[in-house]
C-alpha cells in the first residue's frame, strides 16, 4: 500500500521498514496537529450531535425522522432572519438571543407538524420527513433571494466564543483538551450537558421509562394507561426543538451567515450517529464526535501538510479523499460494519387503537 | 358462591364493529366477590371484546357497567385501572427489552424528584407481592429471557401491583404446557382467597370445569346459558358453546380405499441443523384414505412434510405421485398435480397476514384463469377473486366483519378456516394436513375434522401430523408412529389402542 512511493530510491531493507516508519510519522504528525485538531472537532460535531439527539428521543418514542436536514435548515434560516431584522433597532446581542428562540421555536413548531403527520394522521413517516426536507430546502431558498439576498446587509453576527485563559490553553497536552471543551460558543457547550441530560432521563427517569416502553410496544404502553400518543408528540417537539438549535449554531454561533442549502447533509449525518450510538444519546455523540473528527482531520491535512516521506504520500492522494471522509465513514456505518444495532421494535409503526370511537 | 354480593355487573352491553359484526349483543354479566367465573365461547364469540369494552380498551355503543353497584364509565385503561380492574392480555403486553421490574411498574412509577426512578423500592415491593402469590421471580431480568409461563406471572403481578380487586385472564393456558397451567391454576385460587375476583376466559371445557365457580357461556356476542361446574358436564357445555349437539368424538365412517396415490420410498433428508433427521421413510398412502403419522414432535415428521409438499430437498429417495416420480418437482409443479398443504404455523406459513382475505383465499391460484387476465394474464382480476372468496367463506363459515379486513384481523380459528378453504379443493389428489386444529375451540375443530373426512370419501389421499395423539387416533384410518427419522410400527384405525401407540412413541419399541 503505497510502500513503492514512499520508499522509492532507497535500498531494499528501506522497503522493509517504510511502512512502520510512515505509521510512525504519522502518530508524530497526529500529535503535531493536536492543538489544531481538538479545538474544531466539537465545533464540528455540534449541529452533528444535537440532530442525532433529535433522533434519538423521536425514535426512542418510535417515530422516525428523516427531516432532521430540512428542520435545521428552516430553523437556521428563520433564527438567522430574526437577527438580521432585529439587531439594528434592539442591539447585536438581544437580537442573538431572540434568534436561537426562534430558531428553536421553529424547530418545535416542525416537530408539532411532523408529529401530527405521523402520530394522528398516520402517514408514512419516510414520506413525511422526504417532504419536510424537500419544503424547507424550497422555502428557505425562496425567502432569502427574497428577503436576504437583495438588501445586501449581512446579519446579527455570531455569538462569541468563550475564551479559555492562555495559562490554560498553553498548557502541554491538557491545554488542546480542555480547549476543545470549553473554548466554545455556549451552543457546541451546551451539546455536552444535553447528551449527558438526556443520556440519564432516558434510562433512569419516568419519562425515559415511558418513551421506551413506546417505542418498544406502545399497545402495552396504552394498555397500563400511558398515553401514546402524548408521549410520542413530545418527544418529537422536544427532539426537533434541539434539531432547531443545531440550526442557530449553523447561522448564528458558526458562520453568522446564510447559505442555501447549507446543512449540507449533516441531517443525514445524525441519522448515521443514532445508528453508531446504538439509540442512545451518549453513544449517538461519539458518533458525532468521530465524524467530527474526520472532518476536522480532512481540514487540517490541507492547513498543515505532513512533511518528509508521509507529507508525499498523503499528497498522492486527492484533497477531495479527505473532504468526503465523514461521508465515506458514514456510508461504512449505515452498511452495518459497525456491528449490527437493534432500533426499538416500534420504530417507524404508527399507533392505532382498535375499536375505538 | 354466587350467593355473594357482586362486584361488578355488566348490563346490556352492546358492541357493533364498523362493517355490521354485531360483537355483543346486550350482554349481561355478573361477578361474585372472591368467584372465579369462567367466560366460556367459541373463537370470535365476543369473549375478548366483552373484556376490551371493560378494560376501556374498546368504546361499547350500549350498556353499562356497575362497580360495587355503582354505575362507572371506563373510557380507558387508566380508568380501569383506577376503579381495580387488571387484565392479562391472550397476547401478552409486555415490553421484551424492559426489566421485569419496568413492566410491572410502567405506569404507575415510584419516583423521587423530577420524576427520577426508584427502582430499588420497586424490585422489593414485586418482591414481596410474588411472594404473596406463591412463586419468585428476579425482578432485574429482563423479560424476553423469560419462559411463556413466567411472563404470565409478571402479567398477573403487573395486575395486583396496580391493586386490581377485578382479574381477567384472556386465555391465559392457551400457550402453556400442562405444567404450567396447573401452577397458574394455583396462583389464581391464592388470589382468590385472597379476596381476588377473577373473570377466566377460555375455550377449553376440562379447565373451564376444573377451576371455575361459575360458568357463563357466550355464542355469537350473546349469553347463552349460565351454569355451576357441579350441575353440568363437557357435552352440555359444547352444544351451548357451539349451538348444536357436538360430538366430541369423531365419526370417521368406513373409508374405501384405492390404489396407491403417494408413494415414499427410503427418504432421508437433513434438518435444518445439518443432523440427519429422516433416516429412510417408507410410506403410501391410498387413494380415499387417511393415513396419520404420530409421534413425540421433533422425530421427523415437519421435515417429511416438508419434503413431501417440496419445501425441503431429500438427499435421497424418491416421493411419487400416481406412480409418476415428483421428487425433484417445484412446490408449484407439486401443487399443479394435485397436492394441497395446510402448514402447521398459519400464521408464519398459511396466511399472508396483512393482506385482505380475498388475496388470502386465492394465494395458491393467483396466476390461473380467472384471477389472473388481461394483457397475457398479468392482471389481478379483482371481481373473479372476491366472488371465489366469498364463496369460500359462506362455504367454510369464516367469521370477519367483512372481506375488506387483514387476515391477522381474524381469530385464530377463522384464519384457520381460511387456510382450509383454500387449500381443500375439489380437484384434489393429496392432502398434506400439518396439526389441521392447534389452538381451535370444539365447533371448528368438529367442522375442521368434517371436512378432512369429506376429502378422503371423494377420494384424496390425506397425510395427517398432529401433535394431539387423540386427534391421529380418532381421524386416521391407518396410523404410522415415527420415532427418530424412521416409521417404526403401523397400526389399522380397529386396532390402535392409545396405550400401544403411545408407548411405541416415547421409546420406538412395541414391548408387550
Amino acid at each position: 500500500m503505497g510502500r513503492g512511493d514512499a520508499a522509492a530510491g532507497d535500498g531494499g531493507l528501506m522497503d522493509i521498514l517504510a511502512l512502520p516508519r510512515l505509521v510512525w510519522e504519522f502518530v508524530v504528525y497526529l500529535f503535531a496537529v493536536m492543538p489544531d485538531l481538538l479545538p474544531i472537532i466539537l465545533s464540528l460535531a455540534t449541529p452533528l450531535a444535537l440532530g442525532a439527539l433529535c433522533g434519538v428521543l423521536g425514535e426512542r418514542s418510535g417515530v422516525v425522522n428523516i427531516g432532521i436536514e430540512g428542520i435545521m435548515l428552516m430553523a437556521a434560516f428563520f433564527g438567522y432572519l430574526t437577527g438580521f431584522a432585529l439587531h439594528e433597532p434592539l442591539g447585536t446581542g438581544a437580537a442573538l438571543a431572540l434568534g436561537i428562540v426562534v430558531a428553536v421555536a421553529t424547530g418545535a413548531l416542525l416537530g408539532l407538524l411532523h408529529a401530527w403527520l405521523t402520530v394522528t394522521v398516520r402517514a408514512d413517516q419516510i414520506i413525511a420527513g422526504t417532504m419536510m426536507n424537500i419544503a424547507a430546502f424550497g422555502v428557505t431558498g425562496y425567502l432569502n433571494r427574497l428577503i436576504i439576498t437583495p438588501s445586501g446587509r449581512g446579519g446579527a453576527g455570531v455569538i462569541p466564543p468563550f475564551h479559555l485563559p492562555d495559562q490554560l490553553a498553553t498548557l502541554p497536552f491538557l491545554g488542546p483538551i480542555l480547549a476543545m471543551f470549553l473554548d466554545q460558543g455556549p451552543i457546541a457547550m451546551s451539546v455536552i450537558l444535553l447528551v449527558l441530560i438526556s443520556q440519564f432521563a432516558l434510562f433512569r427517569t419516568r419519562w425515559g421509562l415511558r418513551t421506551r416502553a413506546v417505542g418498544e410496544h406502545p399497545k402495552a404502553a396504552d394498555t397500563v394507561g400511558i398515553d401514546v400518543f402524548r408521549q410520542r408528540y413530545l418527544n418529537v417537539i422536544v427532539g426537533c426543538g434541539i434539531a432547531g438549535l443545531a440550526g442557530a449554531y449553523l447561522t448564528l454561533e458558526s458562520t453568522g451567515s446564510f447559505q442555501n442549502g447549507m446543512t449540507n447533509g449533516r441531517g443525514f449525518i445524525a441519522l448515521a450517529a443514532v445508528i453508531f450510538g446504538r439509540w442512545t444519546p451518549l453513544g449517538s455523540l461519539l458518533g458525532a464526535l468521530l465524524f467530527g473528527t474526520a472532518t476536522a482531520f480532512g481540514i487540517i491535512v490541507n492547513v498543515r501538510p505532513a512533511e518528509g516521506d508521509l507529507g508525499t504520500l498523503m499528497k498522492t492522494i486527492p484533497t477531495f479523499w479527505y473532504a468526503a471522509l465523514p461521508y465515506l465513514i458514514t456510508v461504512v456505518i449505515l452498511a452495518g460494519v459497525v456491528g449490527r444495532s437493534t432500533p426499538p421494535a416500534a420504530d417507524g409503526i404508527p399507533y392505532a387503537k382498535e375499536g375505538k370511537g | 358462591m354466587s350467593d355473594k354480593t357482586s362486584v361488578l355487573e355488566m348490563r346490556g352491553i352492546t358492541k357493533r364493529f364498523p362493517g355490521g359484526t354485531l360483537a355483543n349483543d346486550a350482554i349481561d354479566l355478573e361477578l361474585g366477590e372472591r368467584e372465579i367465573h369462567a367466560l366460556l365461547g367459541e373463537n370470535g364469540a365476543g369473549k375478548t371484546t366483552l373484556m376490551n369494552i371493560l378494560y376501556g380498551l374498546v368504546t361499547p355503543d350500549e350498556g353499562e357497567i356497575r362497580i360495587d353497584g355503582t354505575p362507572v364509565a371506563i373510557q380507558g385503561p387508566a380508568d380501569a385501572i383506577a376503579r381495580g380492574i387488571g387484565m392479562v392480555h391472550q397476547h401478552f403486553m409486555l415490553v421484551p427489552v424492559l426489566s421485569v421490574a419496568e413492566n410491572v411498574v410502567l405506569g404507575q412509577e415510584i419516583t423521587g424528584v423530577g420524576g427520577v426512578l426508584d427502582m430499588r423500592t420497586a424490585e422489593r415491593r414485586i418482591r414481596e407481592l410474588a411472594e404473596r402469590l406463591g412463586f419468585s421471580v428476579d425482578p432485574g431480568t429482563r423479560v424476553n429471557q423469560l419462559s411463556l409461563g413466567q411472563q404470565q406471572r409478571v402479567e398477573i403481578l403487573k395486575a395486583i401491583y396496580r391493586g386490581a380487586r377485578i382479574l381477567v385472564l384472556d386465555e391465559p393456558t392457551a400457550v402453556l404446557t400442562p405444567q404450567e397451567t396447573r401452577e397458574i391454576f394455583g396462583v389464581l385460587r391464592r388470589l382468590r382467597q385472597d379476596g381476588t375476583s377473577i373473570i377466566f376466559i377460555s375455550h377449553k371445557l376440562d379447565e373451564v370445569l376444573e377451576i371455575a365457580d361459575r360458568i357463563t357461556v357466550i355464542r355469537r356476542g350473546k349469553v347463552v346459558g349460565s351454569r355451576k361446574p357441579a350441575q353440568t358436564n363437557k357435552d352440555e357445555l359444547a352444544e351451548l358453546m357451539v349451538g348444536r349437539a357436538v360430538s366430541l368424538r369423531v365419526d370417521r365412517g368406513q373409508s374405501h380405499p384405492g390404489d396407491v396415490t403417494l408413494e415414499v420410498v427410503g427418504l432421508r433428508a437433513l434438518d435444518d441443523r445439518r443432523h440427519e433427521i429422516l433416516q429412510g421413510v417408507d410410506l403410501n398412502v391410498r387413494a380415499g384414505e387417511i393415513v396419520g403419522i404420530a409421534g413425540v414432535g421433533g422425530n421427523g415428521q415437519d421435515e417429511l412434510v416438508e419434503c413431501v409438499v417440496g419445501l425441503r430437498k431429500p438427499n435421497a429417495g424418491a416421493i411419487r405421485l400416481a406412480g409418476r416420480d415428483i421428487t425433484r418437482q417445484s412446490v408449484e409443479g407439486r401443487r399443479d398435480l394435485g397436492i394441497a398443504y395446510v402448514p402447521a404455523d398459519r400464521q408464519r406459513f398459511g396466511l399472508v397476514l396483512p393482506y385482505l382475505l380475498p388475496d388470502n383465499f386465492v394465494l395458491t391460484r393467483y396466476g390461473e384463469v380467472p384471477y389472473a387476465g388481461g394483457l397475457g394474464g398479468f392482471v389481478r382480476q379483482d371481481q373473479p377473486i372476491r366472488n371465489e372468496a366469498g364463496r369460500l367463506a359462506k362455504e367454510f363459515d369464516v367469521r370477519a366483519s367483512s372481506l375488506d379486513v387483514a387476515a391477522s384481523t381474524l381469530s385464530g380459528g377463522n384464519q384457520q378456516k381460511v387456510v382450509v378453504a383454500r387449500e381443500f379443493r375439489h380437484d384434489l389428489r393429496v392432502l398434506v394436513v400439518d396439526q389441521p386444529t392447534r389452538g381451535l375451540d370444539v365447533g371448528s375443530i368438529e367442522f375442521i375434522h368434517k371436512q378432512v373426512i369429506e376429502r378422503r370419501d371423494a377420494g384424496v389421499a390425506v397425510l395427517l401430523v398432529s401433535a394431539e395423539l387423540d386427534e391421529v387416533l380418532d381421524l386416521s384410518d391407518r396410523i404410522l408412529v415415527m420415532y427418530r427419522g424412521r416409521i417404526v410400527g403401523t397400526f389399522a384405525a380397529a386396532e390402535a389402542q392409545r396405550e400401544k401407540v403411545g408407548l411405541l412413541m416415547a421409546t420406538g419399541e412395541a414391548r408387550t
